[in-house]
């Protein structure tokens, strides 16, 4: 909470000014910009409104509080921990609070009249008001104790330490109670954890979050409307809380605070494990509707029933901020990148509305005759019905004939709620002949199987093995809904040197072999019976299936070609006039004679000099020009690489990454221990929803355009976006700049369409419109903003400059990014007078964090410790990822599992990424999407590992495994249910390893704990707090 | 030994030798004045059923730039053990195996009736015959499903140590490798791209050495010397597998769009066949067949273009110098065709379609290696399959009618050389002391490469004497010349053959009665013909024709008796009379008329013109003629159209047709019905009588002539009308006013105008 406090209480003081106690912050504020920002607060009411009556009044301290803290914490942490050494996380957080409310008051000034609880705000600004003459801080806590108002009143001056700290839990729980509102329920139970919590340590966090979480529902119950009313998610109320933590811009306070920093008081710097559980709290398991623009949807986190009311949903589109400034100037200023991450294919849980068909028969689709966007609800009709106003580029158009439908007395047709164009986000339309390939209608997808059968591929049985499961993968493969079989062919292609192509033909007694050794030009040697039905070749597939592990049992080829086979199943496809994917399960460097041929490049002189960039580079055109090559004839190309040595992903990832494919890697597969991770990524693979043969268009209103894209996407010119294919995983980042002003009004409308061909080979537009707010105020636009968003824009454009610049600069850029958005919130949109104050948005109260494992990331780290094939399968992995895959990428999910609930089915309350969280008695789970890591200290109670190893004790646990044991004890069921559903979410099926405390691997385990400092650099999480303060704190002077 | 006929035919049946000149002018320039060179055609393989074989090898000349062979001609020195070489007149020492030589206890060789012997060499490894199928699939589905069957009926004929390969080819090319189980595996190529040698052998995996792959089965020593290669098995290992390959052959799925050609790789596939003997078994006999429906339309070697508007080149477009590709795709199977010839393998094309196929482009693969060709319509025809089935014919030992990589070695005494050679043969530039500076047909060599061969092969040798006047030859003496064939016999035996001949030598002034006497027209006919024939394929048209008149007048001029200036006095002696109309058919002959034929049509005619024995090749020049009436048994009447009547039934074979025209009378008979009628069972014989002979030629003839029954005024009737003598036209037809044979519609000259003309022009002192 005490973060949160931090974090929230400024963008409350912004925001709130709508709210009642808006009056005396503006009379703090002064400022007009300060006028503007409260606005905003409203969203912070809604968090207030969440934590409810026991939250409720915590917010209101906080508010005040939380900035003074904020400010504190951060100086506090320092001489808090000298105090409070053992449990330095929330005492910490209290002293801070403590000691620098006075710097803090100020700034909260403004939070507190945002307070979004009137009620309270009122109360406090009085308070406030009365005891101090800023008012700020005391006035939160003020309230509820007026011992801590005093304790905080003292905190102006530094030295009082201890007071604060405990005054903090204090005043946080005291708050709730006094909170007439919402306090009862709520506070009763968070107060208590507040204490006790607080001065554990660890725990605090949780408690501290967690006062917040019960309000979430009360909220919704009581707050809601007002939080609409006022303005959108409540969270983001919360969020927008500039970040009081800041430093004190006083050298001294800087003095101050930073040696107790050193000694690592996490809980004093915005968590976002708080500010994950805030959103969920409020948000969890509620129906969000899409049907007001520029609202910010709920955080990936969060679970929530979307309801598509005239935008497309957040699965299918999120933004780096849902309001963009009106100029380019301002956008200049802000430096806030403006950009949507578009999914087109999200999967869509059950109990959302699936996307629906519209048939407008041979017409086609009905499209604006000027800039052919496509029917949508942005389409004003006018004149009656006769004719619309196309809302992103002005032009009237004509209504089609059999399109005409009159209009009801608001100007709305009357069929308004009838067609899905004119009343949803997201729906898909029929395409006609005209849409297709040379106007004729497309075939249905083929799936090509291409196996490596080199030696060290049929030693160790992995042909086998893939042989084995594709008999049981090909009876899945996807299929359009109504049809009962899949429409989707199959072919198969073994290769080493050359190329063994068979031919599978139903009439067949046998298949037969064609072997095509000339590597240097291929081509397809059959068209007939390569690819077939797979229903009605069953046997013939199976027969073959059967003999190939046999037919190369003796082969001891070693060389293996990997351009060719991409080039035979293009121009299989080619031949057979159908797009497809192409299944590639190779293993070694491509070193035989041939196109593509590769030399190890395995460099580690170049790590870390300009020269670098070379290394995620292929290393001839050829890559690059193939992958073209198979975007322009629809044919996208997954790889399961198995390497036991340097493979140059570089090299052999650019095809799978640019043709809408993926590029799986097993790391010296060991057929015991790797094939079941290996055969799930197989069989979702194949199973996942994907359209073929793709092309994205992103249309916007006038004013702004998309201007770059980045993700799996080729490119001939600026605006189409060519894609082989795309799956229910790959996301495309679309950047945005200003042509233009843009209006308040009329806001800003994007409308991404994609043309593809469906599994059943139907030709297809899927259509996804989403309506941004404008404004001409800063602080709006800050208020807006969506962290998890913002890192996966800045984590593709900094990977993909990876290719031309060097780390070093890229690295420098994205510092300096940070810490001028974060410099510009300060210089307008926050009233401190304390000038080198860290004040954080609370939409970024997260960003320097996530900003820091970005920097953090193996791809940008320059260290010679970790594999260029590593760097390169991540740095590639990122670029197609969405917004929750790299949200958890970069910040895993560590899971405290000793203290499972085997009576709830809910996941435990996750924990921050740090050592300081993990204890020797505790087991934890930790994921990021690619690596699942079962962490056991040395202390793990018996019965744990007895519940889910089945062995006596910690030392009997054998690490050599990736599945855990199937023990029936309900712990251990409970276990292996979480890391199923953990896993059910994610695109990558993830290896489990077990991890020992103070055993050699638990130095890769170390690597995720994001927080702290990295094993191979990369600083901690508070080191690079100060630094981007710092950075700051030069800009704004 | 009576007169010359009967010499001339012992000769033949003997020795399978015909010379132009049985007496030989004793100096060069007197031979050069006989206008028709000393030259011979030579059988190398005749059929011999009296020759048994002898097992034992050679013994030759020691002289190492002789070594010719012990013949009845050498001088032996019974007491001393020696023979003297008849060539070098070096002395030999006989093996000690040959100890007990005496007088009367002779080497069969010595022996005067064995001028022609043969021996059989147990030295060296035996390697089966190698038969690779190379199938073009870009056929319609009856000639694929015809041809799969005369495929599989030859497996059956074929010794089950034979080993034998399959590639196939349409817009791609595949190898089928045929030592796989449970799957049908295959090698594929492009069908557009040229590749080397090395390349394919890389590509096919033959490079290396030692295969994984080989099998390691209990062989006499000298079978491993050759690696098993996985395209080439024995028939009795994957008779089956084979089997069912050859049905499971499907046309070449890859869509033809109207308008256009099916793509067709025949110069790939050619490449890619002789790249994998050439590794694998060099120099052992090895059959590559080639079936093609259709011109090659892609890659190396291709002939036309797939647009079918674009029509593939004629005669017309080949003078206008327009036929685009021709160049470069001879270019392509020449060289082919010359590294086929120095493995010792050869090449057999059997083309069936209506259209061309490319021979023309193609031919050198046959004339080069000795190889086969067949054109036909069709491969559902009896044309084709008979004559596929003939290829596998047995002689009176059960043993194919056919031979492999044989080398001829011609050696001659002193006073001739040997100018060159006319056949399926390549040179093996063996340059010696008996070779001419001159060159005839292909020559500059004493040795010639003649991969395949069979009892018929049949080589024009032609000769130089050297001798000087000045160094006049003793009377009486004569002039050897001996032809050492050495071949792999097709039970795989290697052997040699060796014929020795000799000829008296006389002096033209003093004895040209003689020599007169002694001229075989017919031989003389046949080898002018191929020496024609040969220019004619590197030379325009006109230009050779006007070679052979020139030829003809200086024969005439030389050897006819007249009075100058006096036409009418011309006459010819008996062994000169017959050669002036072979002449004239010769000029009319598709052999070196183009007109009316396709390049294909010219370039198979002149095939098999060059390989023909005499007999066949007067056939082919003038074609016989047969009358059948009821007024006597039937009759070899004149290549006439006087000899058109109604009441006659004429059997024309040309062989490459064999007509049966039945006059107009008798078709109008046969319309009736009378030859049902039980009265007229004689006109039902009659009708009879020519089929039941044209099935005799029918049965024999290689390749399978075309059958034509036809009638009077019947659209086939042209067979015939193009080849007799237009003795009546319609320019000459009402003069006569009798009604006498069926008038020509044409302009050309009559056999009665030719006469003439060369009757004044021999007379004349002009030329």
């Amino acid at each position: 909470m005490s973060q949160q406090g931090y974090v929230a209480t400024p963008p409350y003081s912004q925001s709130q000014p709508g709210i009642g106690l808006s009056p005396p912050h503006y009379g703090h504020y002064g400022d007009a910009s300060h006028a503007a920002s409260l606005p905003g607060m409203m969203k912070p009411v809604g968090n207030l409104g969440a934590a409810a009556p026991g939250v409720m009044v915590p917010p209101g301290p906080p508010l005040p509080g939380p900035h003074q803290l904020g400010p504190n914490a951060a100086h506090a942490s320092g001489p808090s921990p000298q105090r409070f050494p053992g449990p330095p996380p929330v005492v910490s957080a209290a002293p801070t609070y403590a000691q620098y409310q006075p710097s803090t008051q100020s700034t909260y000034a403004s939070p507190v009249s945002t307070s979004s609880v009137t009620h309270l705000g009122s109360q406090l600004s009085q308070l406030q008001v009365n005891s101090y003459g800023s008012g700020m801080a005391p006035p939160g806590q003020g309230p509820p104790c007026p011992p801590l108002a005093a304790s905080f009143q003292g905190p102006p001056r530094p030295p009082q330490p201890p007071q604060p700290s405990i005054l903090q839990p204090g005043s946080q729980v005291l708050p709730p109670p006094p909170t007439t509102l919402n306090g009862p329920s709520a506070s009763p139970l968070s107060p208590p954890v507040h204490r006790q919590d607080g001065l554990p340590g660890p725990p605090p966090l949780s408690a501290q979050y967690q006062p917040p979480p019960p309000p979430g529902p009360v909220m919704g119950a009581g707050y809601p409307p007002q939080q609409q009313a006022a303005n959108y998610g409540p969270q983001m109320a919360g969020a927008q809380l500039s970040y009081p933590g800041g430093f004190p811009g006083d050298a001294e306070q800087m003095a101050g605070p930073l040696p107790p920093q050193k000694k690592s008081d996490l809980d004093c710097i915005p968590s976002p494990i708080e500010v994950i559980e805030n959103d969920r709290a409020i948000r969890e398991g509620q129906v969000y509707a899409t049907n007001t623009r520029g609202q910010v949807p709920p955080l990936v986190t969060t679970d929530c029933v979307i309801q598509d009311q005239g935008n497309a949903s957040p699965r299918y589109i999120r933004c780096t901020t849902y309001c963009f400034p009106c100029t380019s100037d301002m956008a200049k200023q802000a430096q806030i990148p403006l950009a949507a991450v578009i999914k087109p294919f999200a999967t869509i849980p059950s109990n959302e509305t699936p996307l629906y068909l519209v048939n407008h028969g041979e017409s086609g689709p009905v499209r604006c005759n000027r800039c052919k966007a496509y029917m949508c609800p942005f389409m004003q009709f006018i004149e009656g019905g006769r004719r619309y106003q196309c809302g992103f580029c002005n032009c009237v158009n004509d209504v089609p004939p059999f399109y005409f439908q009159h209009l009801d007395h608001i100007g709305r047709r009357l069929d308004h709620y009838e067609k899905p164009e004119l009343s949803l986000g997201s729906y898909e339309f029929v395409a006609t002949l005209d849409y297709c390939r040379k106007n004729k209608p497309p075939n249905p997808p083929a799936f090509i199987f291409m196996i490596d059968v080199s030696y060290s591929n049929i030693k160790n049985g992995l042909v086998k093995l893939i042989c084995e499961e594709l008999k049981t993968v090909l009876e899945k493969l996807p299929k359009e809904e109504q049809e009962e079989t899949s429409a989707i062919r199959v072919g198969f292609i073994t290769y080493n040197k050359v190329l063994h192509f068979f031919n599978v033909k139903s009439n067949l007694a046998q298949p037969q072999m064609m072997v095509v050794t000339d590597v240097a030009e291929v081509f397809v040697p059959l068209l007939d019976g390569f690819l077939v039905n797979y229903q009605e070749s069953q046997s013939v597939i199976h027969n073959l299936l059967d003999q190939i592990p046999e037919m190369f049992a003796d082969s001891n080829e070693n060389e293996t070609v990997f351009v060719p086979i991409i080039q035979a199943g293009m121009e299989a496809l080619k031949a057979a006039e159908c797009p497809g994917k192409l299944y590639i399960f190779h293993s070694s460097l491509p070193t035989a004679e041939a196109p593509g041929k590769l030399k190890n490049r395995d460099d580690k002189k170049l790590v870390n000099t300009d020269k670098e960039k070379i290394l995620f580079q292929p290393q001839t055109n050829i890559y690059d020009s193939l992958a073209k090559d198979c975007v322009a004839h629809g044919c996208s190309v997954t790889v399961f690489l198995f390497p036991s040595q340097y493979v140059d992903v570089a090299s052999l990832g650019l095809v799978p990454q640019l043709t809408g494919g993926t590029l799986y890697k097993y790391n010296h597969f060991q057929m015991h221990l790797d094939s079941q991770q290996f055969l799930s990524d197989l069989r979702n693979d194949i199973e996942k929803k994907i359209g073929f043969d793709a092309i994205m268009r992103v249309r916007t209103s006038t004013g702004f355009r998309a201007t770059d894209f980045f993700g799996g996407v080729c490119m001939n010119n600026t605006t189409d976006v060519e894609m082989a294919a795309i799956d229910c995983d790959k996301a495309v980042t679309v950047e945005f700049k200003h042509d233009d002003r843009l209006s308040e009004d009329s806001g800003a409308l994007i409308q991404c369409a994609v043309l593809y061909t469906t599994v059943g080979g139907q030709r297809r537009l899927r259509i996804h419109n989403l309506g941004l707010s404008c404004s001409s105020q800063l602080a709006d636009l800050y208020k807006s903003c969506e962290t998890d968003a913002l890192i996966n824009f800045f984590a593709k454009s900094a990977f993909k400059a990876v290719l031309h610049q060097p780390l070093k600069v890229i690295r420098e850029i994205l510092v300096n990014q940070t810490a001028h958005m974060l410099a510009c919130y300060r210089k307008y949109c926050v009233t401190s007078t304390i000038a080198r104050q860290l004040i954080l948005p609370d939409s970024m109260k997260v960003l320097p964090l996530y900003m820091n494992c970005l920097l953090k990331n193996c791809v940008l780290l320059s260290r010679p410790e970790i594999s260029i094939d590593e760097r390169a399968y991540q740095r590639q992995l990122v670029m197609t990822m969405g917004v929750a895959d790299s949200q958890l990428f970069f910040y895993p999910q560590l899971l405290p599992v000793h203290t499972l609930d085997v009576k709830s089915a809910a996941l435990p309350a996750a924990v921050r990424c740090s050592e300081s969280r993990l204890s020797e008695e505790g087991i934890f789970l930790l994921t990021n999407g690619l690596n699942t890591f079962l962490w056991l200290g040395v202390g793990s109670p018996p019965e744990a590992i007895q519940g889910i190893f089945n062995v006596p004790s910690f030392a009997h646990v054998n690490t050599d495994m990736t599945l855990l044991p199937e023990v029936g004890n309900p712990y251990s069921q409970q276990l292996r249910m979480i890391m199923n559903v953990i896993q059910e979410k994610w695109p990558y099926s993830m290896k489990l390893t077990i991890v020992k405390q103070r055993e050699q691997p638990e130095m890769v385990f170390r690597q995720f704990l994001v927080e702290d400092k990295g094993l191979y650099g990369g600083s901690s999480y508070m080191d690079f707090l100060r630094c981007v303060h710092k950075e700051i704190s030069q800009l704004l002077n | 030994m009576t007169t010359y006929l009967e010499f001339i035919q012992q000769n033949e049946e003997r020795d399978g030798v015909r010379f132009s000149w049985n007496l030989w002018p004793s100096s060069r320039l007197e031979a050069t004045r006989m206008v028709v060179p000393l030259a011979c055609l030579l059988t190398p393989l005749k059929e011999r059923p009296d020759l048994p074989p002898v097992q034992y090898e050679p013994v030759v000349c020691s002289r190492p730039t002789c070594k010719a062979v012990l013949n009845p001609l050498c001088q032996v020195d019974y007491q001393a053990k020696l023979w003297a070489c008849n060539f070098c007149f070096q002395r030999n020492q006989f093996p000690p195996a040959y100890a007990g030589i005496s007088e009367v206890n002779q080497p069969a060789e010595l022996m005067a009736q064995f001028s022609t012997i043969e021996y059989v060499v147990q030295r060296g490894p035996q390697l089966p015959l190698i038969f690779l199928y190379v199938v073009d699939t870009c056929l319609e589905d009856d000639d694929l499903q015809a041809l799969q069957e005369s495929l599989q009926m030859s497996l059956s004929l074929l010794p089950p140590e034979t080993l034998v390969g399959l590639i196939t080819f349409g817009r791609m090319v595949q190898v089928h490798e045929l030592s796989c189980e449970g799957i049908s595996k295959s090698y594929v190529f492009r069908g557009t791209k040229d590749l080397t040698a090395k390349q394919i052998q890389d590509m096919l995996g033959l490079s290396k050495p030692a295969m994984p792959t080989q099998q390691t089965r209990p062989v006499q020593p000298q079978e491993q010397a050759f690696v098993s290669s996985r395209f080439l098995q024995p028939i009795h290992k994957i008779d089956m597998t084979f089997t069912d390959l050859l049905g499971e052959l499907q046309r070449d799925p890859w869509p033809v769009t109207q308008g256009k050609r099916p793509l067709r790789s025949t110069g790939v596939a050619l490449s890619i066949a002789v790249g994998l003997l050439e590794v694998t078994f060099p120099n052992t006999g090895a059959r590559i067949m080639l079936f093609t429906g259709g011109p090659p339309t892609q890659g190396p070697g291709m002939v036309v273009g797939d647009e079918l508007k674009v029509p593939i080149r004629s005669w017309h477009d080949i003078e206008k110098d327009n036929a685009r590709f021709m160049k470069k795709a001879m270019k392509h199977y020449e060289m082919l065709a010359n590294r086929t010839a120095a493995n010792g393998h050869c090449i057999d094309i059997y083309a069936c379609a209506l259209d061309q196929t490319g021979l023309l482009e193609m031919k050198c693969c046959t004339n080069l290696t000795g190889g086969h060709m067949v054109m036909g319509d069709s491969f559902n025809t009896s044309l084709f399959k008979q004559t596929f089935q003939r290829i596998f014919s047995k002689d009176f030992n059960g043993d194919f009618r056919m031979a492999f990589g044989a080398t001829l070695e011609v050696k001659t005494s002193r006073e001739l050389k040997v100018a060159g050679a006319i056949g399926p043969c390549v040179s093996l530039n063996a340059k010696g002391s008996c070779v001419s500076e001159n060159e005839i047909g292909v020559g500059g060599t004493s040795q010639w490469k003649i991969c395949s061969l069979d009892p018929t092969s049949t080589l024009g040798i032609y000769f130089e004497v050297i001798n000087q006047p000045s160094a006049p030859i003793p009377q009486g003496s004569r002039g050897a010349i001996q032809f050492v064939t050495q071949y792999q016999h097709s039970s795989t035996q290697k052997r040699i053959r060796v014929t020795t001949i000799a000829r008296n030598w006389a002096d033209v002034q003093s004895q040209l009665q003689l020599i007169e006497a002694a001229f075989d027209q017919e031989a003389a006919a046949v080898l002018m013909a191929r020496l024609g024939v040969f220019r004619a394929e590197s030379e325009e048209g006109p230009d050779v024709l006007r070679w052979l008149d020139r030829q003809l007048i200086r024969l005439c001029q030389k050897f006819g008796q007249y009075n100058k200036e006096d036409p009418t006095s011309f006459r010819l002696s008996d062994a000169f009379s017959l050669y002036p109309q072979f002449m004239f058919h010769l000029r009319r002959s598709p052999f070196l008329q183009v007109f009316n034929n396709s390049p294909d049509e010219s370039s198979y005619y002149r095939h098999h013109f060059a390989r023909q024995d005499l007999t066949q090749s007067l056939i082919m020049i003038q074609p016989i003629l047969y009358s059948y009436s009821f007024h006597g048994p039937p009759e070899p009447v004149l290549l006439d159209s006087s000899s058109i009547l109604a009441d006659r039934i004429l059997l024309m074979d040309t062989f490459f047709q064999i007509v049966i025209y039945l006059g107009e009378t008798i078709a109008q008979w046969q319309k009736a019905g009378y030859q049902d009628m039980p009265e007229y069972e004689n006109f039902k014989h009659l009708l009879q009588a020519p089929l039941d002979d044209a099935q005799e030629i029918l049965q024999a003839r290689f390749p399978m002539p075309r059958y034509v029954h036809t009638e009077h005024g019947g659209s086939q009737a042209r067979f015939l009308l193009s080849k007799v003598n237009p003795s009546q036209t319609h320019n000459n037809l009402y003069p006569w006013g009798q009604e006498t044979g069926a008038p020509i519609l044409t302009d050309d000259v009559s056999l009665q105008v030719f006469m003439d003309h060369l009757k004044k022009l021999a007379v004349s002192s002009a030329c």
